[in-house]
C-alpha cells in the first residue's frame, strides 16, 4: 500500500476527531491524535475481513477508533456524531457495544492480560493470526501488563504484537517525571520479547515491523508525538484535559496534517 | 469437595474440547488429573491473578470455558476488576473457583480467609455465585455451570467431604434444596448457603418445626424469584460463613425491601462476627466462637 493511501486515511481520521472532540466538548485530544498513524495501517493492512485481532488497551483513546470504524464502515456517520451523548452507544471509553470492538476498556492494564489470553486460544486451536494490543507508556506503570509478559513469554506466544504508543506524557506530567520507564528497551528484551523500535507516525516502518515474524512476543515501541498533527498540541500536557473552544477548533483544522 | 470438582472437571473436558483450567500457583495434590489428561488445556499462570482473570476471559472471548482456580481472596480480590470489567461486563464463560471458603483456612490468618467474597461477587450484575453446602451439591451445582457457561463463582470448602444423601440434586439458580419439610406447614425456615451445612444440621435439631433449605446458586438476577417462596414463611434464620455485609442474609434480606408490601416474613441472620478478623484457630474453634454455633 502506498504511503500516501495511508496519509490521506489519518488525515481524514484527524479532522474527524477534531470535529468530533469540538462537537462533544470531550478531553484526550492528544492522545487520540497520537494514534492515529497506528490505527491507519493496523485497519488498513492487518485487521480486514476479521483476519487478525485487535484490542485498544488505552480507552481513553477511543475516539480516534470510532473514527477509524467509521472509515471503515463498521459504524455510521450518524453514530460517530452521537459520541458521549445521552444513550449514545460511543462512551468516551472503548467499548465492546460498538460494532468492530471486542474488548470494552478504559481501566488501564486490562487489555494486554485479554489479548495475552486471546493469543493462546489461537495457540490452543493452531489458528495462525495474530493478536495486536495496542497500550500506551503511562499504563505500563500497571503491574498487570508484567504478569502477563511473564505468562506471554514463558509461553512463546510469538502470535502476540505489543505496541507501546510512546508518546513520552502521561496524565499530568512528562513519564520520565512520573515513574521513569527507561530502559525501556532493555526491560522488554529482560522480559523475553523482541523489541524493535520504530518512529509512531512513518508508515513505512510501521508497516515492516507489523507484517514482520518472530518466535517470541513482539513489542514494538512506537516513538509518537502526542498531539501530532496539530503543532499547537503537540507534546503537551494541557491537551490530554482540555476540551476545544471554537478558536482553538478552527485554528486546529486550518493547521492540521 | 476439591475432588469431586476436579473429577466432575476432567469427565465433562474429555467431551467438551472448550474447556481450559488454569491454575494461580495452586491446587497441589488435586489439579494433576486434569494436567495429565488435558496438557494443552492446563495453564499455570503463576502468582499473578490479574493476569490469570484477565487470560481467562481474552480465552473465553475466543469461545472457551475457563475455570480458574486458586484459594481464598486471591482470585477474587487481588483481580476484582478484571472479574468486574473484563468478565462479568463482557458476560464472558469464565468460572472462578476459590477453595477455603469462610474461614477454612483458619489458622493461616486474615489473609486466607474468605469472609467477604459474597459481598464482592453479589456485586457483578452477571455474576452467579454457586456455594454447595455438601458433596452431592458441589456435583449439582458443577452440573449447572458446565451446562450453562457464564461468569461464575465457584465457592469451595477447603475440606469438608460430607455426603447429605444418595441422589444428585437438581440445581438450578436462585433454587431451594429441601433438607427438612414440615408436615404440618411450618411458618418457619432455615435457609443457607455454602459450608455451612452441620451448623444448620444443629440448628434444625434444635428448632424441629422449621424448614430447613439450602440456596446452592444465587446472584443479583435471581433476587426476584425468592420472594413467592419466603411469603410463605413467617420467621426466616439465614446461616453463613462471611460477614454479614455484603453477605447472603443481607440479599435475602433486600429481596424483601424490593417489594415490602404485605409481607410478614422477619429475616434474623447468622453470620461472623467481625471479631473474627485477626483471629486464629481451627474453622470449628473459630466460627463457634464467632457467631457460628
Amino acid at each position: 500500500m502506498k504511503s500516501k493511501t495511508y496519509k490521506d486515511f489519518s488525515l481524514k481520521v484527524r479532522k474527524s476527531i477534531l470535529k468530533i472532540a469540538n462537537s462533544s466538548q470531550c478531553s484526550h485530544i492528544g492522545s487520540n491524535l497520537s494514534i492515529v498513524d497506528i490505527l491507519t495501517i493496523l485497519y488498513i493492512k492487518f485487521l480486514k475481513n476479521k483476519k487478525n485481532y485487535f484490542i485498544l488497551s488505552k480507552g481513553h483513546a477511543c475516539l480516534a477508533l470510532y473514527c477509524v470504524l467509521k472509515e471503515m464502515r463498521f459504524i455510521t456517520e450518524k453514530t460517530l456524531n452521537s459520541f458521549g451523548k445521552n444513550d449514545s452507544i460511543l462512551m468516551s471509553h472503548a467499548s465492546h457495544k460498538v460494532p468492530g470492538i471486542e474488548l470494552s476498556t478504559g481501566s488501564l492494564g486490562h487489555g494486554l492480560p485479554v489479548a495475552t489470553g486471546v493469543a493462546l486460544a489461537d495457540k490452543i486451536n493452531k489458528i495462525k493470526k495474530k493478536t495486536f494490543v495496542l497500550l500506551s507508556d503511562g499504563e505500563l506503570d500497571e503491574g498487570s501488563n508484567w504478569e502477563s509478559l511473564l505468562f506471554s513469554s514463558h509461553h512463546k506466544l510469538n502470535n502476540l504484537v505489543i505496541i507501546i504508543d510512546y508518546n513520552k506524557l502521561q496524565s499530568i506530567d512528562f513519564v520520565k517525571n512520573t515513574l521513569n520507564l527507561e530502559p525501556l528497551k532493555q526491560k522488554f528484551q529482560s522480559f523475553g520479547c523482541k523489541v524493535v523500535s520504530v518512529d509512531g507516525h512513518n508508515f513505512k516502518q510501521l508497516e515492516k515491523v507489523l507484517s514482520s515474524s518472530s518466535t517470541k512476543p513482539l513489542v514494538i515501541i512506537a516513538n509518537t508525538i502526542k498531539g501530532k498533527g496539530v503543532s499547537f498540541m503537540e507534546n503537551s500536557v494541557l491537551w490530554h484535559y482540555k476540551s476545544l473552544n471554537s478558536e482553538d477548533y478552527q485554528k486546529a483544522m486550518k493547521i492540521i496534517k | 469437595m476439591r475432588a469431586i470438582f476436579i473429577d466432575q472437571l476432567v469427565k465433562a473436558a474429555t467431551k467438551n474440547k472448550k474447556i481450559v483450567l488454569i491454575v494461580g500457583d495452586l491446587g497441589y495434590g488435586i489439579v494433576e488429573p486434569f494436567k495429565k489428561k488435558f496438557p494443552d488445556r492446563f495453564f499455570n499462570a503463576g502468582v499473578a491473578e490479574q493476569s490469570m482473570a484477565g487470560l481467562a476471559a481474552g480465552l473465553a472471548l475466543k469461545g472457551f470455558h475457563v475455570f480458574i482456580y486458586s484459594i481464598a481472596n486471591f482470585p477474587t480480590f487481588r483481580c476484582a476488576e478484571q472479574i468486574r470489567n473484563d468478565i462479568d461486563y463482557h458476560n464472558l464463560s469464565v468460572t472462578i473457583v476459590s477453595v477455603g471458603s469462610g474461614l477454612g483456612y483458619g489458622n493461616l490468618g486474615y489473609s486466607h480467609h474468605a469472609i467477604q467474597d459474597y459481598a464482592l461477587l453479589r456485586s457483578f450484575p452477571n455474576m452467579i455465585i454457586a456455594s454447595p453446602s455438601n458433596n452431592q451439591e458441589v456435583e449439582g451445582t458443577m452440573n449447572y455451570l458446565l451446562k450453562n457457561p457464564q461468569p461464575s463463582y465457584l465457592r469451595l470448602d477447603k475440606s469438608l467431604e460430607l455426603d447429605c444423601s444418595k441422589k444428585i440434586p437438581s440445581i438450578n439458580p436462585g433454587k431451594w434444596i429441601f433438607y427438612k419439610r414440615n408436615k404440618s406447614k411450618s411458618k418457619n425456615l432455615i435457609i443457607s448457603t455454602g459450608s455451612v451445612f452441620t451448623n444448620c444440621k444443629r440448628l434444625s435439631l434444635k428448632n424441629k418445626n422449621y424448614d430447613w433449605v439450602t440456596l446452592p446458586i444465587w446472584g443479583m438476577k435471581f433476587k426476584n424469584q425468592q420472594i413467592k417462596n419466603l411469603k410463605k414463611y413467617k420467621k426466616v434464620i439465614t446461616v453463613e460463613n462471611h460477614l454479614q455485609d455484603g453477605g447472603f442474609g443481607s440479599w435475602l434480606s433486600e429481596t424483601l425491601t424490593q417489594k415490602q408490601n404485605n409481607i410478614q416474613t422477619k429475616i434474623v441472620s447468622k453470620f461472623l462476627d467481625k471479631n473474627v478478623i485477626g483471629k486464629v484457630g481451627s474453622e470449628k474453634y473459630l466460627n463457634s466462637r464467632y457467631g457460628l454455633k
